[in-house]
């Protein structure tokens, strides 16, 4: 297990115990301390990006407990003993994730800052859709991956670069790994 | 060895992007680091007289212009921060408070009381403001007027007349990565991990501001998660950290919250535009007429080149342009993506299309017939320019033929259907730069201090360098995003892969032919002895969009973009920069808006949730091709600048469709709903 700390912290630390990656930490929180702000400079996992911090552009998704959540929302001490899953625990560039695999196929980014919270959104998308779960424009019987579901899946996470056209084709390989 | 420059190399970073690995700004690790956060005036205009901080808060400093180091001037008044008590606009920074951590930082910044005495402002930009006048020049060294013939004359006289006014809103470059800078000092050496479009630049301009030697401040700007032009010169977040660091004695991190970036990094100023067409019934242009009105701020002139791009695009015998200025007390508006270019022709080519419509004659067959022999204001030859091409081939391959020119004729279920198309052009730019090369065993490393937004700049330059030393690739190694390496112009004005690649090409064949183990080339005497003019790149948007008769909502059901963009350095990274750029102009069309509050000096909605870019579901059927073009008076790779073409014309091709679906025209935009719901 590992110990972190946050320094300086006036009131009362609140202890919080996570899962990320796989790795055990036990913290003493600011408990203000989102999730997102904990991976990203407390932990140094910076794969997670902050481009809103207010739960409007996706960039910090990751995977709490299998489910992709914005990671800006979340107080890490109200996660006591969750799992966490950063893009950093998806894959590696010599063992990528099928998705992670397939932007890099597709050219499904161009600045790269939305990257990983699309990638770890489209991870949880597959799994929501592997699950049966429909989305604002599904009809029964639909194909759950069809472009425009795909798109509808994808769209709490925003890219102004635009590589969308080119994240469809990714997911969809990967859905087919 | 085949050549690898225009093959479909995949971006060299892609691993490092798509598993979290690539560094940006703020993600640095520093031991000792403390956070910055910003703390904006309320008001628009007035004085701080005092702040009064909260002791409970637990800041270390809280820096306003009562106790702030003081700086030398900089070119850019933005960068005097925290020097005087004025107070310019809404949003502006007021002081600066460190704390140990982000949450204490914010905190102490919340609860920080502001002294202000407030004054009157002004901050709506209107066509008959007494305020406005007309610039010496418009950005970046143009005449704000130009005039040939008769204009007033030649429209009293012209069969068929178009006078329209279209206004375009405040637009917000908005990319992803927040503006950041990490800083740190040893002793007078400043390092700063900054997100930033020009790390060269920025470098000089913060050595400026604190009285250092540019060598004193080293920028690192590895990986920069877009910039649209927000992002071309020093922002006052990289100021403000050196500006803190200094005080205390630690780095210091400082990230702009998404809010800040809707007044603190330039916006695309909201534009007037009064256009004045006069044609033969043949569709012969006899004058063209373009009056555009911009606003600036107190501080700072700015003034966009909106109506310079109708100098470039049709002949016309009588013709006129100009622009009008408003200083408000208000944010600076600044570069955002074709800055000019993309307001001006968003009126001029659907104003284009309106003239069709009078005349009857299909938008295309209109602008085929005012195709210039060149510059239609100072007669220099267009080194290339292949716009009816890319008009007729886009034309075919999107399927415009057949198309009933008639508005409000196809409807499907609860949708009506309609096509619209629109020119496009952007100037071909190259600026000075340097690059150096060096053998290093078999291999060669590639040194230039340019940086990659997203544009697969770092890609492009291995190729270029690859094929000027006849390697593979792989023996190639390219170092951006430091100032410390020679020096390169900024990432804008499309000039990117122009600029650098030159003085890439440069280095490499001078190494080859030396045989030396090292070569350095400077492009600067060859760029200053080039013309200016002529030198475009060119291209035709099409769309096609539905429109819900019931509720108004539009949808683009296919965007198409044929380009003459000179030679296509990479198909893979050009593609994707096509399209980012027309699903911006899409944003234009149909999303963007800054929407202004004016009580408060404003933009009411400065957040992602209120500011809609375009979202995956806004994009449906979209693509770019382009003209086997390449033009070697240009540059040595032949190529011109793909990455703000995307985002010309794109927005008068949806709004041109919206009215042939609807027989709307909606002159201001964006095109919402209730504009074509009310039309009815
Ligand atoms: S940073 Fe969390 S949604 Fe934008
Ligand atoms: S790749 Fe730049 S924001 Fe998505």
């Amino acid at each position: 297990m590992t110990r972190g700390f946050i320094r300086h912290f006036p009131g009362n630390l609140s202890e919080v115990k996570l899962i990320v990656n796989g790795v055990e930490y036990e913290f003493d929180l600011d408990p203000r301390t989102t999730l997102l702000d904990l991976l990203r400079e407390h932990l140094g996992l910076t794969g997670a990006k902050k481009g809103c911090d207010h739960g409007q552009c996706g960039a910090c998704t990751v995977l709490l407990d299998g489910r992709r959540v914005n990671s800006c929302l979340i107080l890490a001490v109200a996660q006591q003993g969750a799992e966490v899953t950063t893009v950093e625990g998806l894959g590696t560039a010599e063992r990528p994730h099928p998705v992670q695999r397939g932007f890099l196929d597709h050219d499904g980014f161009q600045c790269g800052y939305c990257t990983p919270g699309q990638i770890c959104s489209a991870v949880g998308m597959l799994d929501e859709v592997k699950q049966g779960r429909p989305s604002a424009v599904t009809t029964p019987g639909d194909d759950l991956l069809s472009d425009a579901e795909i798109r509808e899946r994808m769209s709490g996470n925003l890219c102004r670069c635009g590589a969308y056209p080119n994240m469809v084709p990714a997911i969809r390989q990967a859905a087919g790994e | 060895m085949t050549a690898t420059v225009g093959t479909p190399l995949a971006r060299l970073e892609g691993p490092a992007k798509v598993t979290g690995a690539a560094r940006y700004a703020a993600e640095y690790p520093q031991d000792d680091v403390v956070h910055g956060w910003i703390v904006q005036s309320p008001v628009p205009r007035g004085r701080l007289n005092a702040v009064l901080a909260d002791p409970t808060a637990d800041a270390i400093a809280v820096l306003w212009h009562g106790n702030a180091p003081r700086l030398e001037p900089a070119d850019d008044p933005e960068l005097d921060v925290l020097q005087s008590d004025r107070i310019s606009y809404r949003g502006q920074p007021v002081a600066l408070v460190v704390a140990e951590t982000l949450e204490a930082a914010r905190r102490a910044a919340q609860v920080l009381q502001l002294d202000i005495t407030a004054e009157e402002h002004d901050a709506v930009l209107r066509a008959d403001h007494p305020g406005l006048y007309t610039p010496e020049q418009v950005n970046p060294a143009f005449p704000s007027e130009t005039a040939s013939g008769d204009v007033d004359a030649a429209l009293a006289a012209a069969p068929v007349t178009v006078d329209v006014t279209y206004s375009t809103p405040a637009l917000h470059n908005s990319p992803m990565e927040p503006h950041a800078t990490i800083a740190r000092w040893a002793g007078d050496d400043l390092t700063l991990y900054d997100s930033n479009q020009h790390p060269s630049g920025i470098a000089a301009t913060v050595a400026g501001v604190f009285g250092l030697e540019p060598e004193r401040v080293h920028v690192v700007t590895e990986h920069v998660g877009g910039g649209f032009g927000s992002k071309g010169s020093a922002r006052p977040n990289a100021v403000l950290a050196a500006m803190a660091a200094r005080v205390v004695g630690r780095p210091v991190k400082l990230v702009l919250p998404r809010q800040a970036m809707f007044s603190l990094v330039g916006y695309r100023t909201p534009t007037i535009q009064q256009i004045r067409l006069g044609a033969d019934p043949d569709g012969t242009l006899t004058a063209i007429d373009h009056a555009a009105i911009g606003q600036s701020s107190r501080i700072l002139e700015y003034a966009e080149q909106t109506a310079v791009v109708t100098r470039h695009m049709y002949a016309a015998p009588n013709r006129r342009t100009g622009h009008r200025l408003l200083r408000l007390d208000m944010p600076t508006p600044r570069w955002m993506r074709a800055p000019g270019e993309a307001p001006g022709m968003a009126a001029f080519e659907c104003a284009l299309d309106e003239l069709a419509e009078k005349l009857g004659i299909d938008p295309i067959e209109l602008r085929v017939r005012n195709e210039p022999a060149a510059e239609p204001e100072g007669g220099t030859p267009f080194t290339s320019r292949h716009y009816v091409e890319c008009l007729r081939t886009g034309a075919e391959r999107f399927g415009w033929a057949g198309r009933d020119p008639r508005p409000r004729q196809r409807r499907e279920g609860d949708w009506w259907i309609g096509t619209g198309v629109a020119g496009a052009i952007y100037p071909t730019m190259a600026q000075p730069s340097t690059a150096r090369v060096r053998a290093v065993g078999d291999d060669f490393e590639v040194a230039i201090g340019a940086a990659d937004l997203g544009t697969g700049a770092r890609t492009i330059l291995t190729q270029i360098a690859a094929d000027a030393l006849g390697v593979p690739v792989d023996r190639v190694r390219v170092r951006i995003g430091d100032s410390t390496l020679p020096k390169a112009s900024v990432a804008g004005g499309s000039s990117g892969s122009a600029s650098w690649g030159w003085a890439v090409t440069g280095a490499c064949r001078q190494l080859r032919e030396t045989g030396g183990d090292e070569a350095v080339f400077d492009t600067t005497e060859l760029i200053e002895k080039q013309e200016t003019e002529g030198r475009h790149a060119f291209g035709a948007h099409f769309a096609e969009v539905r429109v819900d008769a019931v509720t108004g909502e539009v949808r683009v059901s296919r965007l198409f973009g044929m380009y003459a963009a000179g030679r296509i350095l990479n198909p893979r990274t050009a593609r994707s920069q096509f399209l980012g750029g027309m699903i911006m102009g899409m944003g234009m069309a149909l999303h963007e808006e800054g929407v202004l509050d004016p009580a408060m000096g404003e933009w009411m909605n400065h957040d992602l949730a209120g500011y809609h870019i375009p979202a995956h579901a806004d994009v449906e059927s979209i693509d770019a091709a382009w003209l086997d073009e390449r033009d070697d008076q240009l540059n040595p790779m032949g190529s011109k600048g793909i990455g703000e073409i995307g985002i010309v014309g794109s927005p008068a091709a949806i709004v041109n469709a919206v009215w042939h679906a609807t027989g709307v025209r909606v002159r201001d935009l964006p095109v919402r709903l209730d504009k074509l719901l009310c039309a009815d």
